[in-house]
């Protein structure tokens, strides 16, 4: 009985492909996107375990020396005291055209999982070819293809747990490669010390301790973004759901008779709702499976672009290639499964509570009182107080993006009812009788396109507030640059040697030299860099102060104050005048607050002398040059003082370099953006067809009193053209509110920073021709399809109406 | 006795004070029984038929369908003395829009696992259907339509047919012609009919006619 029953339902399918295709499409469509967003997050954050992993750094804590590297004495001296610790050396080197991070461990002494290069850890490695020369280095694959042909490096072996760009070998070779020998950079401290072992502050007072938890900096600073992008997932998800709940409820509807017939020849309504939730639960799984498959091609596609986000934002190494884990396949299937199930609720209840003798005619889904339209806008307005309520009262990003949910899901609510009451208004407006009528039947078809309309908005209000945040952005980033970047080149040496003969060098070829010197030092307890800067005009001229007290400058001259940058300033609260501890035991006032887009880290800046006095051992190896002839003078840095090509960058390189990262950042928001806006095309595309099957009975009183087919194709169009505009009008107050909680709130909490908020009409207006091509493209197939239905079809609504 | 309602009492609530449709109607219908259920409309002829047919409940009142008392029994138990003792033909037809016309015929013998392809073929030949198997509801006459709606019905060889206006679509000659296929089944498969229509021309073709009127039986 349930196989017979099962046979007439699907057959509903069989003879209606699109719309099994709309729904399989939507649904796959949603589970794409989220799919990919949730790919990417995990391919970055099993990376970030990875770079954490290198040296249980999740577990163990570590000791270092924030004036530098820790000598081998002190290293000796807490041996001798029982302190059990390992010895880490870590630096940068070139090797080929890559700046490679080298990471040396002492292999004997090193804890339990530190060396974890492989899956299987520690016992994989063959240590004596590792302690012994040429050793041995851990890399991850894609890092020894791009090393291939780079001298200097030991024999390379895959390393599957290590981070791109990084290798990890034996101290004693690390020490040969970086020639840092008997450096140490930082000590692990092994678990289960002596308890009668000598206090550190006896032996090593100028050691710090870094504890385990404030190793994985990286997944803190990256969460926000990757919230980021989650939200975006779920926006997309949930435009998609819009897609599915249309099509799923439209399903329904037309199969009311069919459900109703089928009851009335005996099939139990447990049974009859037993088999929907069988067929529907197939058709999420079918169509979860291929959203994964498209998941992972758009992840596999956007990765590359995510990486170079991460790294532009936060210096964090994620590879651009995907690996496969079937936990998030399953979990995908899953989240369409509940999508689904979600989407479908409403009609099944419906089909659940229809009485046995109610009325077969599919007209419920297509209809909706003044009544439900009122409560939909009122529950809209009850969802944007609550965001701003949330908003107002609590903090954090949670807060930021209650705000965004309640904002966007509160305007679509709101939007049919605002739609119906324009449409009022132009049929109140109309002359003509078509135009009475032109504007009604828009009227009516509004409760059927309202989902589509809905999807709509909300992707155009994500784009426009994506935009604007953009662009803003975009704004402020290139005026900052231009403040931030005043020296016309900027020169890096190799050592303190150099350093000192370029000084000499410059004296009389440069109009100012500008020595940088940065020290990485625990700011507040987080991870930061302390930089010294020479007093002179280009800084107090041109640096992008966003508040300071009264002579600043001089304060910091004098080395009686720092400057901050605004990311520490928020994070820590903290304003002119008040300390800020730069390192253990160095307690400064802040004398001013700069803006530092694009850095992760806090950073402080102090008197060059200052830190020089601080940290003797650091060399000048960094340099501003003011010149008049920066072409001339970076001629003479390479082919007269002999620097490196590489070592010398004029100031338009680094803009154009800096622009190219601020571009690829925002990649992924964009193609996400133009992917939501697809969707939600394909969203109206759907309705439309849809509607399409039931549009008949309502045209062909028109058609019979005088107006002719093509003319009610070119109404159909019009409408459509109508809606979407109405629609995008709605869009933009809601999309610049949105883009002022982003730039106000949501990019605050996840960045640091707090941008002014520009307006770009063009780009709406580009917008609007584009939701204006899609609601074209969408009507184009129903309308065509109209202006060439046969009279008699129109006839068989007049003779065979039932 | 084949069908058996006794003080059947049916209201329906219209937003002030209840309707009372039915008020205390006892019928009988006997194996091989063709009864004609008339009265002016709004008088509860179909009332009546939804609830012999075991598609609504009475508020009073006792049914007894193929010696089932159906008062009492929840939507598993009405659900399936439709499916294995009646054969209902609707005004509207009701067919399955999705299944062509050999799919729509075998639906509620197959429903009822009660399937009989030699009996199809002959139904559908009675009915003159054959040439029109594979076709769609949509693609068919009005008077097609319900040829296929009473093939489905009797595909399943019911105790009792029901039928609601089965001709109020149809032209005259095709109402004629449809009536008279179906009273020729009828005897055929020596069902009983309960047939529900305004046409007493149709009710004088039955064996017996029962007027409904003001809520009783005349």
């Amino acid at each position: 009985m349930r196989g017979v029953a099962l046979t007439a339902l699907l057959a509903h399918w069989r003879r209606r492909p699109g719309q099994l295709a709309t729904l399989v499409i939507g649904l796959a469509l949603a589970t794409a996107l989220w799919s990919a967003v949730q790919a990417i997050n995990a391919e970055a954050r099993a990376s970030y375990d990875r770079a954490s992993g290198r040296l249980g750094q999740g577990a163990y804590e570590t000791l270092t020396d924030p004036s530098g590297s820790i000598a081998l004495e002190t290293f000796v001296s807490l041996r001798r005291a029982g302190w059990l610790v390992s010895p880490v050396l870590e630096g940068r080197m070139m090797a080929g055209e890559m700046r490679l991070l080298v990471t040396g461990v002492e292999v004997l002494t090193a804890p339990p999982g530190t060396l974890a290069v492989t899956p299987g850890g520690a016992d994989d490695i063959d240590l004596v070819a590792l302690i012994s020369s040429p050793g041995l280095g851990f890399a991850a694959p894609e890092t020894i293809d791009r090393l291939d042909g780079a001298d200097r490096l030991p024999p390379l072996r895959p390393g599957a747990l290590v981070p791109p760009g990084q290798m990890v070998t034996d101290i004693g070779t690390a020490e040969r490669l970086l020639d840092r020998r008997g450096e140490i950079t930082a000590l692990v401290v092994l678990p289960d010390q002596p308890r009668n072992r000598a206090p550190l502050s006896a032996i090593a007072p100028n050691l710090v301790v870094n504890p385990a938890q404030q190793q994985g900096d990286m997944a803190r600073l990256t969460n926000s973004f990757h919230l980021n992008l989650t939200a975006f997932g779920l926006l997309s998800f949930a435009v998609g759901l819009f897609i599915v709940h249309g099509a799923i409820g439209l399903a329904f509807e037309q199969r009311r008779a069919t459900c109703r017939t089928l009851r009335a020849l005996g099939l139990p309504a447990r049974d009859l709702m037993g088999l929907l939730l069988v067929e529907l639960l197939v058709l999420a799984v079918i169509a979860g499976g291929i959203g994964i498959v498209l998941g992972y091609a758009i992840a596999g596609a956007l990765l590359p672009d995510v990486a170079a986000t991460l790294h532009g934002l936060y210096g964090a190494r994620v590879p651009g290639t995907l690996s496969f884990d079937p936990v998030w396949a399953v979990t995908g299937l899953a989240i369409a499964v509940a999508g689904a199930v979600i989407a479908a609720g409403q009609a099944l209840w419906r089909v659940r509570t229809m009485p046995l003798l109610a009325s077969a005619q599919p007209r419920a889904w297509a209809t909706v009182s003044a009544v439900l339209l009122r409560r939909q806008a009122i529950a809209g307005a009850g969802l944007i107080a609550a965001g701003c309520a949330t908003a107002w009262m609590a903090q954090g990003l949670i807060a930021g993006f209650a705000l965004l949910a309640g904002l966007l899901l509160g305007a679509a609510l709101m939007l049919p009812a605002g739609l119906a009451t324009v449409l009022a208004l132009g049929a109140r407006a109309a002359r003509t009788a078509e135009g009475q009528w032109f504007w009604a039947d828009t009227r009516q078809q509004l409760p059927g396109l309202s989902l589509a309309l809905m999807a709509l908005l909300l992707a155009l209000v994500a784009n426009i507030g994506v935009s604007t945040m953009v662009g803003s952005f975009r704004l402020t980033f290139t005026g900052w640059l231009d403040q931030r970047l005043a020296a016309e080149l900027y020169v890096t040496v190799a050592d303190a040697g150099e350093s000192a003969r370029l000084e000499t060098w410059l004296d009389s070829r440069a109009d100012a030299v500008l020595p940088v010197i940065t020290v990485d030092s625990p700011i507040e307890g987080a991870p930061g860099e302390v930089m010294g800067v020479a007093d002179h005009g280009t800084y107090r001229d041109t640096w992008p102060l966003l508040t300071a007290r009264d002579g600043a400058w001089d304060e910091l001259a004098a080395g009686r104050a720092t400057l901050i940058n605004e990311q520490l300033a928020r994070r820590e609260g903290l304003a002119p005048g008040d300390p800020v501890r730069l390192a253990p035991g160095w307690t400064m006032p802040v004398a001013g607050i700069y803006s530092d887009y694009g850095n992760p880290m806090n950073q402080a800046m102090v008197s060059l002398d200052l830190l020089e006095t601080r940290y003797p051992d650091r060399p000048r190896l960094s340099f501003g040059l003011r010149t008049d002839d920066p072409e001339a003078l970076a001629e003479a840095l390479r082919a007269d003082f002999g620097l490196d090509a590489a070592a010398v960058v004029d100031q338009a390189t680094i803009k154009r370099v800096s622009l190219e990262v601020f571009e690829r950042t925002f990649t992924v928001t964009g193609t996400l953006n133009v992917l939501t806006l697809a969707v939600a095309g394909f969203a109206i595309l759907t309705a439309l067809l849809t509607l399409a099957s039931l549009r008949l009975p309502q045209l062909a009183p028109a058609w019979a009193l005088g107006i002719t087919r093509k003319r009610l194709a070119r109404l159909e169009l019009m409408r459509s053209l109508a809606l979407a505009a109405f629609t995008f009008i709605a869009a933009v107050p809601v999309g610049l509110a949105l883009a002022w909680s982003l730039l106000a709130v949501v990019n605050v909490e996840a960045f640091g920073w707090r941008l002014p908020m520009h307006l770009f009409p063009m780009q709406w207006l580009v917008l609007l021709v584009l939701a204006l091509a899609a609601a074209a493209l969408a009507t184009a197939l129903p309308a065509r399809h109209l202006a060439r239905t046969a009279p008699a079809d129109f006839l068989k609504v007049f003779s065979n109406e039932r | 006795m084949l069908v058996e309602a006794k003080g059947v009492r049916k209201r329906y609530s219209t937003g002030g004070d209840p309707l009372t449709v039915l008020d205390g109607v006892s019928l009988q219908l006997a194996e091989g029984e063709t009864l004609a259920l008339t009265g002016e409309s709004g008088s509860g002829k179909s009332t009546l038929l939804h609830l012999l047919a075991a598609l609504d409940t009475p508020d009073e009142g006792t049914i007894r369908l193929d010696g089932v008392q159906l008062v009492g029994l929840d939507d598993a138990g009405l659900a399936a003395q439709r499916r294995q003792t009646v054969g209902l033909v609707f005004q509207q037809f009701n067919l399955i829009p999705a299944l062509d016309v050999r799919a729509n015929l075998a639906f509620q013998a197959r429903l009822a696992g009660r399937h009989d392809a030699a009996w199809q073929g002959h139904l559908a030949e009675r009915l003159g259907l054959t040439d029109c198997l594979g076709r769609y509801p949509e693609q068919l006459s009005g008077g097609q339509q319900q040829r296929v709606a009473i093939g489905r019905a009797l595909a399943a060889r019911p105790r009792v047919l029901m039928a609601d206006e089965p001709t109020g679509n149809l032209d005259e000659a095709s109402a004629d012609a449809v009536m008279g296929l179906m009273l020729d089944l009828v005897a055929e498969t020596r069902a009983g009919l309960l047939m529900v229509t305004h046409s007493s021309l149709l009710a004088g073709r039955l064996s017996r006619r029962a007027h409904l009127s003001g809520g009783h039986l005349a």
